[in-house]
């Protein structure tokens, strides 16, 4: 006799909310022990409503269709050498950008979602962290894959895991995982799921995918493709965890504010790197940083802060703040790339006169006056033989881990300082969003793994600079860093076209 | 609440303490309106070194690059130790001058606006 085949409605119920069952000789908070200390309030998780109807099985379906789909093309690109289309070696740096400073991520995103996929009480809420812990480590695997090729050809991919918590500037997005992932579950899912999947995420994906499809880079803007249907469903599960947390308690809402307002804060500082690869890394612009900025955040953002005012949820501190530095951190941000390319895992170079009046073009009040005359000295100095690369190490701010860069808003050639003191300690920041966030907690943000400070106290290797990124780092020196002018790559991409 | 931590009473290991440099102590040093530089450095230096030492050899060797470095009048320069007005004094230890691990020092020159006088 065939089986009877289940309804969609029963085959779906009986894979999820089905997997749960009732306590009745253990005790039930003994088994989900982390979900009260964050002072979240849940009365009811079967108001949960799941944010993607989908089922393991299905899922397994859907996801290796698309990998059939997307290793067939992986295929013909390394056929095809597909390396030699891209627009310019310029722009496998951005590339390199990726795979060292976000792929990792997805891997901390893979195993902050499982993390929580245990811990929550609600089995709606459990399946839906399982899965996206499941898209996340596909994301990963399926980013080394696309790049694996460039790896055959081109320096700087070949130690993006060893870097990953090594590296200076690395240590920015893996410090910011890594303070989402040590916070408690509510706290993760709203850092990851809402303020950076939901709220943010387009500000990544985006430039990288239409940067990479401008500038011939295929198995890029495959990947991409390929990870888009479980970027809208993580965007879901973000928007969801917010409205239950809101619809739950009222007392949720200023814990969920706080945390808003941080994340908020945390990713457009992790998102200044985007910026600078899409106003100086990408030889074929897509659209400038402020521009993006304008479109994914101020009116997709502007719209979802106004449907979340009912829960009494404002528009994320700083905002205000951050809508004038657009203006102004990409242009510092690969300054500072510029001038520390001896200690880059990829090429850095000053922009063309092309790409400088394209700049004053998309920043009429900003680059000319405060941008264009540092890439004048740079140029030179590069013309007498100087080309530019700072010697000393520079401050770090303690929440972010970037340098501090970043200048004030009411006067920008001066470097924004903020600091605090805390049980006898003195502490500084770029910023004073970087500032709260530390006051908040300071005994989570003292043990900050400042890479200036690990050189000094002798915890990378040493004695010099020199060893530090060769040896600690495992950059090939000579070859993954320094200008691109005269670089092994450059060399190799002017042979392969017939070029002097 | 110093942390949101499961652990009741948690606290976290100071990492950057001054005991951690191997007798040295950090000190930034960072020159106002001049961003040729992306930031202020950061030194590490003997709490018992002058000031004449900071400035002419540890400052100058990351400062060094730039073309107003050495049109500086320190006499007329102004400083901010962790943003309160200071004088230096050239020979006295920096940490008997209140220079102490994680002290910010800024300096002003305002005749010399940067290169193009646009604050580079």
């Amino acid at each position: 006799m065939a089986a009877k085949k289940l309804s969609l409605k029963d085959k779906y119920s009986l894979l999820t909310r089905d997997l749960d069952w009732e306590f009745s000789y253990q005790d039930r908070k003994a088994a989900f022990p982390f979900e009260e200390f964050e002072g979240i309030k849940i009365t009811d998780w079967s108001k949960w409503e799941d944010p993607f109807r989908l089922t393991m099985d299905a899922y397994w379906k859907y996801q290796s269709e698309k990998e059939k789909k997307l290793y067939a093309i992986f295929d013909a690109f390394a056929q095809n050498n597909g390396q030699l289309n891209v627009s310019d070696p310029r722009y496998v740096n951005a590339i390199k950008l990726f795979l060292t400073g976000i792929s990792p991520q997805e891997y901390q995103a893979h195993q902050g979602f499982a993390h929580i996929g245990r811990q929550y009480g609600g089995v709606g809420a459990r399946v839906a962290c399982q899965m996206q812990s499941l898209d996340e480590l596909r994301h990963v695997q399926t980013q080394v894959h696309a790049m694996s090729h460039y790896n055959k050809f081109f320096d700087g991919f070949q130690n993006w895991s060893h870097m990953q918590d090594r590296v200076w500037y690395l240590s920015v997005p893996t410090s910011f995982f890594h303070d989402a992932r040590s916070a408690g579950p509510f706290e993760f899912l709203v850092a990851i799921g809402f303020s950076f999947e939901y709220v943010l995420t387009n500000l990544l994906f985006v430039p990288f995918m239409s940067g990479a499809a401008y500038n011939g880079d295929m198995a890029t803007v495959t990947f991409g493709f390929s990870a888009q249907s479980d970027e809208a469903r993580h965007m879901t599960l973000g928007l969801e965890v917010i409205k239950f947390l809101l619809e739950q308690h009222e007392d949720n809402v200023p814990i969920v504010q706080k945390w808003i307002d941080k994340w908020f804060w945390r990713g457009t500082r992790l998102l200044s790197l985007v910026g600078m690869m899409m106003d100086y890394m990408l030889p074929n612009k897509v659209m400038s940083w402020k521009e993006a900025w304008e479109v994914y955040f101020e009116e997709a953002g502007g719209a979802l802060f106004k449907d979340l005012a009912r829960y009494g949820i404002t528009m994320p501190k700083y905002a205000e703040l951050i809508d004038k530095e657009k203006e102004h951190v990409s242009h510092q941000t690969w300054w500072t790339f510029y001038t520390h390319g001896h200690a880059a895992g990829f090429h850095t170079w000053i922009p063309t006169d092309e790409e400088m009046d394209w700049l004053s073009e998309k920043y009429p009040d900003t680059f000319d006056k405060y941008y264009r005359p540092r890439w004048e000295l740079a140029r030179k100095l590069e013309a007498e033989g100087k080309r530019f690369y700072t010697k000393a190490l520079p401050q770090l701010c303690t929440t972010c881990q970037i340098p501090m860069l970043f200048t004030e808003m009411s006067d920008p050639t001066q470097i924004s300082y903020r600091d605090t003191v805390y049980k006898g300690e003195r502490y500084h920041f770029c910023s004073d969003g970087c500032c709260d966030i530390f006051k908040d907690e300071p005994e989570k943000f003292v043990q900050s793994w400042l890479p200036v400070h690990q050189i000094f106290q002798g915890n990378c290797g040493g004695p010099g600079v020199e060893q530090v990124l060769g040896e600690y780092y495992k950059m090939n020196l000579g070859a993954d860093n320094l200008d691109i002018k005269g670089s092994p790559d450059e060399k190799r991409w002017k042979q392969w076209k017939g070029v002097a | 609440m110093p942390v949101h931590a499961y652990t009741p009473n948690y606290t976290g290991v100071v990492r950057d303490r001054v005991e951690n440099f191997h007798g040295n102590q950090i000190v930034y040093a960072g020159w106002d309106h001049h961003l040729m530089f992306c930031a202020a450095f950061a030194f590490p230096v003997p709490p018992t070194m002058t000031f004449r030492q900071l400035r002419d050899e540890v400052m100058a060797e990351g400062f060094e690059p730039h073309p107003e470095w050495p049109q500086i009048d320190w006499a007329h320069t102004t400083w901010l130790l962790n943003g309160e007005s200071f004088v230096p004094q050239l020979d006295v230890a920096l940490i008997d001058q209140g220079i102490d691990h994680k002290s910010l020092l800024r300096f002003q020159t305002p005749d010399l606006k940067g290169f193009q006088d646009a604050g580079v």
